[in-house]
C-alpha cells in the first residue's frame, strides 16, 4: 500500500492527513475512511494533500464523492495544498472551483464558510 | 533511439509499474525534471483509463505501453482493447461533480473524464479510437538536444 491515511480532531473538524499516491489501486482505501467518517457523524472534513505524491482522476472521483456525502449533511470538505503539481490537476479540471483550497491546516480548520 | 514496452494485465496495482518504468524510460532518455512530473500524471491517467476498461470489458487482454525516443521526442503511446471513446467531455468539474453520489461504487471516473485530464496536462495528445478496436493514446514531449547518446546524455539529465 503506497497510500498513508492518518485523522486527527480539531474543535469540530476532521484533519485527514493523506500522504504518498492517490491513485486508481489506492483510492477505495481514501473512499473508506472519508465514508467512514461521514458515516460516524463527522462532517466537517479537512483533507491534508501536502504529502501527497501523485493524484489522479480516481483520486479526484474519491474527493467529489467525500464533498457530496458531507454536503448531505450541510458539512464541509476543505483540502490543503500547496504542491503546485497537483494544484494543476484541480485547475484543469475546474474543481478549484468546487473545493476550498488552503495554504496551511491552520487556515483551513479556522475557516468557516 | 531506444523503445521499452510493457504489457499490463487489467489489475489497478501496475498501473502504478507502469507510472515508475516509463519515468525511469524517461529519465534515461533525458526529459527535462518538469516534463517528468508531467509525464507521471498523464502516463498514470492513460493507464488507469485503459486498466479500469479492460478490467470492465476485456479482462483477459493487455495493455500495452511504449515508451520510444527518436528524433520526435519523446513518446509515450497506450493502447487499449477497450469500446470506442465518447465525444469530448468540455465541463469536467461537472462530469467530475456527477459521480461519487451515496453509492460507494459510483465514484469510478468515466473514461472520457480521465482522456479530458490528460489532454489539458500535455501539450502534445494525439487519440485514436475505432469501435472493436480499441483506443491509442499517443503522448509526446520534446527532449533536449543532444550530441552525445548513452550515459554522457543520461548523467547530464540527473538531478
Amino acid at each position: 500500500m503506497d497510500l498513508s491515511l492518518r485523522t486527527r480532531t480539531e474543535g469540530d473538524r476532521t484533519v485527514v492527513v493523506v500522504g504518498g499516491e492517490i491513485d486508481v489501486y489506492t483510492a477505495p482505501k481514501l473512499r473508506e475512511q472519508l465514508i467512514d467518517l461521514v458515516s460516524s457523524g463527522q462532517y466537517h472534513l479537512v483533507v491534508d494533500m501536502e504529502g501527497v505524491e501523485f493524484l489522479d482522476s480516481t483520486g479526484l472521483g474519491v474527493l467529489v464523492g467525500g464533498l457530496k456525502r458531507v454536503r448531505a449533511h450541510e458539512g464541509s470538505l476543505r483540502l490543503v495544498c500547496t504542491q503546485e503539481r497537483i494544484l494543476k490537476i484541480f485547475r484543469i479540471t475546474g474543481l478549484t472551483k468546487v473545493f476550498p483550497i488552503h495554504s496551511t491546516v491552520d487556515e483551513a480548520v479556522a475557516a468557516t464558510d | 533511439m531506444a523503445e521499452v514496452q510493457i504489457l499490463l494485465p487489467a489489475l489497478p496495482a501496475h498501473v502504478r509499474t507502469a507510472r515508475l518504468v516509463t519515468v525511469a524510460a524517461a529519465r534515461r532518455a533525458g526529459l527535462r525534471d518538469e516534463l517528468v512530473d508531467e509525464l507521471r500524471l498523464a502516463v498514470g491517467e492513460a493507464c488507469a483509463r485503459a486498466v479500469g476498461l479492460h478490467a470492465r470489458h476485456a479482462p483477459d487482454e493487455r495493455v500495452s505501453v511504449t515508451v520510444r525516443d527518436d528524433v520526435l521526442g519523446l513518446t509515450v503511446t497506450v493502447r487499449d482493447r477497450g469500446p470506442e471513446i465518447g465525444p469530448a467531455v468540455d465541463d469536467l468539474a461537472g462530469e467530475l461533480l456527477d459521480t461519487g453520489a451515496g453509492d460507494p461504487d459510483d465514484d469510478v471516473v468515466d473514461p472520457d473524464v480521465a482522456l479530458a485530464l490528460l489532454t489539458g496536462l500535455v501539450d502534445e495528445v494525439e487519440v485514436t479510437s475505432h469501435a472493436g478496436e480499441g483506443t491509442t493514446v499517443a503522448l509526446r514531449w520534446p527532449l533536449p538536444p543532444r550530441l552525445v547518446t548513452g550515459p554522457a546524455a543520461t548523467q547530464a539529465a540527473a538531478p
